[in-house]
């Protein structure tokens, strides 16, 4: 074991596969000697040197173009977009041919890609580089899409991402990218891909997030525990597929349900939790359910941002208006 | 007549504008169909000209059988490639079979001779999802969103050159797709780690129902090569002959880690599909003149007056590419047709719990 942050567990992850796998480049703007904005790629040029490891002009369309290409001829790309919100130049490549090449051939052609982008806000950065899209590529069959929030989740999530058959989109928290260390195993190892993580167990309410929010989450949790509240904390690691299984069991146990997510709320991922609960859990339900969200917005200016995400008072309110019930 | 960098030194003043370029349009068959070697050197055996030919009336007479087939419901949308057979036969069969294809929806005569059998074809306007399995075949999908593939053939190129495989990839696209963002990415990218692709693009004139001078103010599109330092040509896209030698040379240079922008100037004689009436804007006169100069009578000109093809070959010929079409139809109907759970199943390799239980709820788990 030893303690790493997100990057350095991405980073670990991403040498030791490059090591195993000879098929298995990377390529992104300024991943290469610069080690990419956030320092995710560092070294690993200089290890793997410039056939494996590619700096590409600035052209998103053509990163996801290119790696649906080497893909489908038999390498293994992992392509890296400097942050999320640049990712619509890209949108074609990704939906319209990534995502849909295996339906529209029965399977005749795949498109084993990994697409790594960090996303979210709270580290006050420029417009667009904040943005939470995830729910996009929720709505886009064919794509995976694994969102970790710890460094020992990113370090196996990523390691099954690039063994998947299928395109997998990498969504790293930039917010927890260093703020988080823990132990993580130093060999290489995976966490399957769409599977909950039960954080924490509880009686009465069940939380159900991911990404950032986790920890976010954490903290109203710790309130509300002190005024007598036990909830069950949900971290979904995956939003594409959707683990229904553990929540429509843990809903089932606890009769109340919160969604808490950065991204906006209208079509987000946490209207499609609802509806599959609203399904399948009504007659379990002791109060409606409640989501904590970003506001219908586009990603404010970062002088507002920290009121724009869910705050821990925003989580606390909502699990208290459900405990009412 | 190649574009390339060294088109611009010399005599260049302090702006770069049109006029810095001298364009040529490369032939090999002249205005009476004869040979002239201005600008190539006939490689072609007299077979290979036999055999291109025999392709493009293939390629004719299923444009017409398609059409037929999709006006008595048969088929669905049709996109026609009645004269751009030369464009399409000329640059495929210049292709050794280790080479990639990246075809748009038009590209369906050059997908023949790549080895797609008709039949697949078939199954793809029947809307069979059979239609894609291209199996064993260097054929990429064919691609619908304009002038994406141009990216996929890059990465295809790039996957050649990473695993040191002797094998260029060749992207096909129509005049309208040199505008779309991603036909400039992949020039760039090809540009930057020259890649051995090839870009093919049919002028055919229209773009649905824009004119090839309202899609570019650029007097040619061989020279975009040039602003991504590449290669570029523009070749007479109804000269079979002219089509293959420069796409032989091309594919010479893309293999050295020359990428190469081929503009064959060509003409959509039909629709654009089977749903577009192009009388709405486009002049008769127009149309009649191009009917002048086509592909397919150019080169049986060219066959007839040197004495390597005549009339009793032809009608032969006419009822052979017949036969084959009308036998693929019926190979088609007895493929395999496309179901919901099919497609349910073959989204991802295993099912997510979403798709299972909408599996389930058809009650065909």
């Amino acid at each position: 074991m030893m303690e790493m942050t997100i990057v350095q567990a991405i980073n670990t992850c991403l040498s030791q596969a490059m090591e195993n796998d000879e098929t298995i480049l990377c390529l992104g703007e300024d991943i290469g000697k610069n080690g990419g904005v956030f320092r995710v790629t560092d070294g690993l040029m200089e290890r793997f040197g410039e056939r494996r490891v590619v700096d590409t002009p600035i052209a998103e369309s053509a990163i996801i173009g290119a790696a649906v290409g080497l893909a489908t001829r038999g390498l293994k790309p992992i392509a890296e977009i400097q942050f999320l919100g640049f990712i619509y130049e890209a949108m074609d490549q990704m939906v319209g041919q990534a995502a849909r090449l295996r339906s529209r051939t029965e399977g005749t052609v795949t498109v084993p890609l990994v697409v790594r982008a960090p996303y979210g806000g709270g580290i006050h950065a420029p417009e667009l580089h904040s943005d939470s899209l995830e729910a996009l590529f929720l709505h886009s069959p064919g794509l995976k899409v694994v969102m970790p929030s710890t460094p020992s989740d990113a370090k196996g999530l990523l390691a099954a991402a690039i063994k998947d058959p299928d395109p997998v989109l990498f969504l790293e928290p930039l917010k927890l990218y260093r703020t988080i260390k823990e132990e993580v195993q130093e060999e290489y190892y995976e966490v399957p891909i769409g599977k909950a993580a039960i954080v924490q167990e509880g009686e009465h309410v069940t939380i159900v997030t991911y990404g950032p929010c986790v920890v976010t989450v954490k903290q109203a949790v710790a309130q509300l525990q002190e005024q007598g509240v036990s909830v069950e904390i949900i971290d979904l690691r995956t939003i594409a597929p959707i683990d229904y299984g553990t929540i429509i069991q843990s809903v089932d146990k606890t009769g109340r349900l919160v969604v808490v997510h950065e991204a906006a709320k209208t079509g987000g991922v946490g209207a499609e939790i609802a509806a599959v609960i609203a399904e399948n859990c009504m007659y379990a339900m002791h109060a409606p359910i409640l989501r904590v969200t970003g506001y219908d917005t586009p990603f404010p200016v970062s002088s507002i941002e920290a009121e724009w995400m869910p705050t821990v008072t925003r989580i606390v309110s909502a699990v208290q208006n459900v405990m009412k019930e | 007549m190649w574009l390339n960098q060294s088109c611009l030194e010399g005599e260049v003043e302090m702006w770069l504008n049109q006029s810095c370029l001298k364009i040529d349009t490369a032939s090999v068959l002249d205005e009476d169909c004869s040979l002239s070697e201005t600008f190539f050197k006939r490689t072609a055996t007299d077979e290979q000209c036999i055999e291109m030919y025999k392709h493009m009336v293939q390629g004719r007479i299923f444009d017409g059988i398609a059409l037929k087939f999709q006006r008595q419901g048969k088929i669905k949308t049709y996109p026609p490639i009645r004269g751009q057979e030369a464009a399409q036969v000329g640059s495929a069969y210049a292709l050794n079979s280790n080479d990639w294809i990246y075809p748009s929806y038009r590209d369906i005569a050059a997908s023949f001779v790549h080895g797609m059998p008709i039949d697949k074809f078939f199954c793809y306007t029947m809307g069979k999802m059979a239609g894609q399995h291209l199996t064993d075949l260097s054929i990429f999908p064919i691609q619908i969103v304009i002038g994406a593939q141009f990216l996929h053939a890059v990465g295809g190129a790039w996957a050649s050159k990473y695993k040191g495989e002797d094998s260029v990839s060749v992207a096909y696209m129509g005049d309208g797709g040199t505008s779309e963002g991603d036909f400039h990415e992949a020039l760039n990218f090809a540009g930057v780690y020259k890649l051995p692709v090839v870009f093919f693009i049919q002028n055919n004139q229209w773009a649905i129902s824009n004119p090839i001078h309202k899609q570019t103010a650029s007097q040619s599109i061989a020279q975009k090569a040039l602003a991504y330092g590449i290669t570029g040509i523009r070749v007479d896209g109804n000269d079979v002959l002219a089509v293959y030698e420069a796409t032989k040379l091309a594919i010479e240079k893309a293999k050295n880690g020359e990428p190469v922008l081929i503009e064959a100037v060509t003409f959509r004689q039909g629709p654009h599909t089977t749903a577009d009436d192009p009388t709405k804007y486009r002049d008769q006169a127009e149309v009649e003149e191009w009917l002048t100069n086509d592909p397919i009578e150019r080169m049986k000109k060219f066959i007839i007056t040197t004495g390597l093809w005549d009339e009793r070959q032809e009608e032969e010929l006419l009822n052979d590419c017949e036969e084959i079409v009308l036998k693929a139809y019926e190979k088609a109907l007895t493929i395999e047709k496309t179901t919901i759970p099919k497609v349910l199943r073959a989204t991802y390799e295993t099912m997510p719990q979403n798709l299972v239980r909408q599996l389930q709820q058809r009650g065909e788990v």
